[in-house]
C-alpha cells in the first residue's frame, strides 16, 4: 500500500509540475508581443470564415414564447451609478435622446417615442454570454438599419460604435457592484482597477460592429424585453441586439451611435471596452 | 546470434501529425479548463437553468476556511485542494480547476479564448492532413479496420490485455483488434463529437446551421458534451500511455519518432 500511495503521490506531483511548467511557458508566450500576435491571427481567420459562410442576412434561430428564460441573468453593469443616468432614469427617460452622428449625412437626436414610431421588430432569441451561460429573451425594438437609413451612412463609414451611459472605470462615482458578479468579472475588475490607477480617466462602456452586422435584419435597438419596457439591469432605456455574436457585443444603456472608419482614438483603439482588455472584437464564436 | 528484425511502422505524416495532435489537445484541454472556470457549471438543453446544473464547482464557507465542492447530479463531493478551492502561490483561492491545470495559469478568460481558438484551428487542419493522408494511402483500411477474424478474437484480446500479455514478434506487426477499435472510435467518433459540440457553441455558426445545437439537445447540452468528451479523450490518453509503457516504452516511442519498430529476434 505504501508503495502504491507513493506512486500515486509521485504521479500527482509529476502531473502538477509537468502541466504547471507548460502553463507557465504558455503564460510567457501570451505575454510576449510576437506570441500574442500569432495567437490573435486565429481571430481574423474565424472572422473571415464566418463572414464567408454566413453572408449578410442569414438569421439567428428565433424561438417561441414558451422558451423564454424566467430569470434572465443580468451581467456587467446592473444599474449605472452615473449622475446623468440616474437623472434620466428618475424622469422615466423622457429627456433621454439617442444621438446618431459621425460619418452620416444628417446627425439625429431620437427620443424613445421617435424610435417607437419607426417600424418595430420582435424576436425571441438565445443570448450567449462569453462566460458560457445562455438565456432566452423576447426583444422588441427598432432595426438599426431603419435608423441608419434616416441618418444616411456615408460611403467611407466602416463601423458603428455604440457609446453607453455606464462608467466602468474612473470618474467620480465608483463603478457599481453587480450582485451576480462572477469570479471572472471580479478578476477583470481587479485588472481594471490597476489600469485606473495608471491613468485616472473616466472610461464608459462602448462597443462596435461592422456594417454587415449593423444592417442585419435582426440587429435592433431594443426598448422592450419580454413584452415590457426594458428593465434597468438589462440596459434601459435602449440596448443593442446583435444575435449572431456573444453578449458583450450587445451594449446596454445606449446614448450615442457613431459611424466611423476606424477605432483609432476611441478608448484604447480595439473597438470595445472588453476588446481593450483582451477579448476578441469578433465574438461570433 | 540472430539479428533483430525491424519493420517500418509509422509513415512520416502519421508521426508528425501525432505529435502536433498531442500539442494541440494539451493546449486545448488546459485553455478549455480556464474557459470553464469563467462559469463553472454545466446544464442540459438550450439554456442555463442556473438553479439546476448537472455539474458545478463552487467554494463554500466551512469552519475557518473555504471548502471546494464539486456537485454532480445534485451529489456534493468535497474536492478542496483540486476543484473549487486550490492553492495559488501558497494561498487558497476560489477557482474551479487549479492554476497548474489551466492556460493561462491565473484567472484570464480573454487570453484562454485566444489560446483555445488558435489551437482549435491548428487541431482541425492537422486532423485534415492526417485524415486525407490516411484515407488516400490506405492506412485506415489496411491498419485500422479490423478483419472478421480479428473481430472474432475480441474476447481473447481483452483477456490478453487484462493479463498484460502483449503481442510479440510477428503478431506485433499489426495493431491488435482492441487497438484498432479504440483508434477508430477516437478518430471517427470522439474527436468529431468534440469539434461539433464546440462549433455548436458558436452563435455565428448556429445562425448558419440551426440544427447544430439540437444534435446535443441545445447549446448548453453541447457545452456539457464538449466537457465530457474532453475527459473521455483524457481517459483515452491515460490508457494509451499506460499501454505504451507496458508494451515496450522505448520501442514504441522510437517507432513514433523514427518510424522503425523492433520485432525482436527472429529466425
Amino acid at each position: 500500500m505504501t508503495v502504491k500511495r507513493l506512486d500515486r503521490r509521485r504521479f500527482l506531483v509529476g502531473a502538477t509540475v509537468g502541466f504547471g511548467g507548460l502553463a507557465a511557458a504558455c503564460d510567457r508566450i501570451a505575454e510576449s508581443s510576437t506570441g500574442s500576435s500569432v495567437l490573435n491571427a486565429a481571430e481574423s481567420i474565424t472572422y473571415r470564415a464566418q463572414r464567408m459562410l454566413l453572408g449578410a442576412n442569414r438569421l439567428a434561430r428565433e424561438l417561441s414564447d414558451s422558451d423564454i428564460t424566467p430569470d434572465f441573468k443580468s451581467n456587467g453593469t446592473g444599474n449605472p451609478s452615473d449622475k446623468e443616468y440616474q437623472l434620466l432614469a428618475g424622469g422615466n427617460f423622457a429627456r433621454w435622446r439617442l444621438r446618431v452622428d459621425g460619418l452620416v449625412d444628417k446627425a439625429l437626436d431620437l427620443s424613445l417615442s421617435d424610435l417607437r414610431a419607426l417600424p418595430p421588430r420582435t424576436q425571441i432569441t438565445r443570448h450567449d454570454c462569453v462566460e458560457g451561460w445562455s438565456c432566452i429573451g423576447k426583444w422588441t425594438g427598432t432595426p438599426l438599419s431603419e435608423v441608419l437609413a434616416r441618418a444616411g451612412v456615408r460611403a467611407q463609414a466602416k463601423f458603428a460604435v455604440f457609446h453607453c451611459a455606464d462608467t466602468m472605470e474612473g470618474g467620480d462615482d465608483d463603478a457599481p457592484d453587480d450582485p451576480a458578479a462572477t469570479e471572472q468579472a471580479a478578476s477583470d475588475k481587479v485588472k481594471a482597477k490597476v489600469r485606473t490607477t495608471l491613468d485616472n480617466r473616466r472610461i464608459r462602456y462602448y462597443e462596435s460592429i461592422d456594417l454587415i452586422d449593423a444592417l442585419h435584419p435582426q440587429t435592433i435597438l431594443a426598448y422592450e424585453m419580454n413584452g415590457r419596457p426594458l428593465p434597468i439591469p438589462h440596459g434601459a432605456p435602449l440596448r443593442l441586439r446583435v444575435e449572431r455574436q456573444l453578449g458583450y457585443k450587445m451594449a446596454k444603456y445606449l446614448m450615442r451611435i457613431e459611424l466611423v472608419d476606424s477605432f483609432a482614438g476611441i478608448g484604447d483603439g480595439n473597438g470595445g471596452y472588453w476588446e481593450d482588455r483582451g477579448y476578441q472584437w469578433y465574438a461570433g464564436i | 546470434m540472430q539479428a533483430d528484425r525491424w519493420i517500418y511502422r509509422h509513415a512520416a505524416i502519421v508521426r508528425v501529425t501525432h505529435w502536433i495532435n498531442l500539442l494541440c489537445l494539451t493546449i486545448l484541454l488546459m485553455s478549455g479548463l480556464q474557459i470553464f472556470n469563467a462559469h463553472p457549471a454545466l446544464y442540459l438543453g438550450e439554456q442555463s437553468s442556473f438553479d439546476r446544473p448537472v455539474l458545478s464547482m463552487t467554494a463554500e464557507l466551512q469552519g475557518n476556511g473555504f471548502a471546494g465542492v464539486t456537485t454532480i447530479l445534485a451529489q456534493p463531493l468535497i474536492t478542496t485542494g483540486v476543484l473549487g478551492v486550490s492553492k495559488l502561490h501558497g494561498k487558497d483561492v476560489e477557482r474551479a480547476f487549479p492554476s497548474w491545470a489551466t492556460v493561462p495559469s491565473g484567472q484570464d478568460l480573454a487570453t484562454a479564448r485566444r489560446w483555445h481558438f488558435f489551437f482549435a484551428w491548428f487541431f482541425v487542419l492537422n486532423a485534415l492532413v492526417y485524415l486525407g493522408y490516411s484515407l488516400a494511402s490506405g492506412h485506415i483500411r489496411r491498419d485500422l479496420l479490423p478483419s472478421f477474424s480479428g473481430l472474432r478474437r475480441i474476447g481473447s484480446s481483452l483477456v490478453d490485455h487484462i493479463r498484460l500479455r502483449f503481442p510479440q514478434g510477428d503478431e506485433a506487426r499489426h495493431y491488435n483488434v482492441l487497438q484498432q477499435l479504440t483508434y477508430l472510435i477516437v478518430i471517427f467518433f470522439l474527436l468529431p463529437v468534440i469539434v461539433l459540440a464546440g462549433l455548436a457553441m458558436s452563435p455565428g455558426l448556429d445562425a448558419l446551421f440551426h440544427w447544430l445545437p439540437d444534435l446535443f439537445g441545445g447549446r448548453q447540452g453541447a457545452r456539457t458534451v464538449h466537457f465530457i468528451a474532453a475527459f473521455a479523450i483524457v481517459l483515452f490518453v491515460l490508457v494509451h500511455v499506460a499501454m505504451v509503457i507496458l508494451s515496450g516504452v522505448f520501442n514504441n516511442i522510437r517507432s513514433m519518432i523514427t518510424g522503425h519498430y523492433n520485432l525482436g529476434e527472429g529466425d
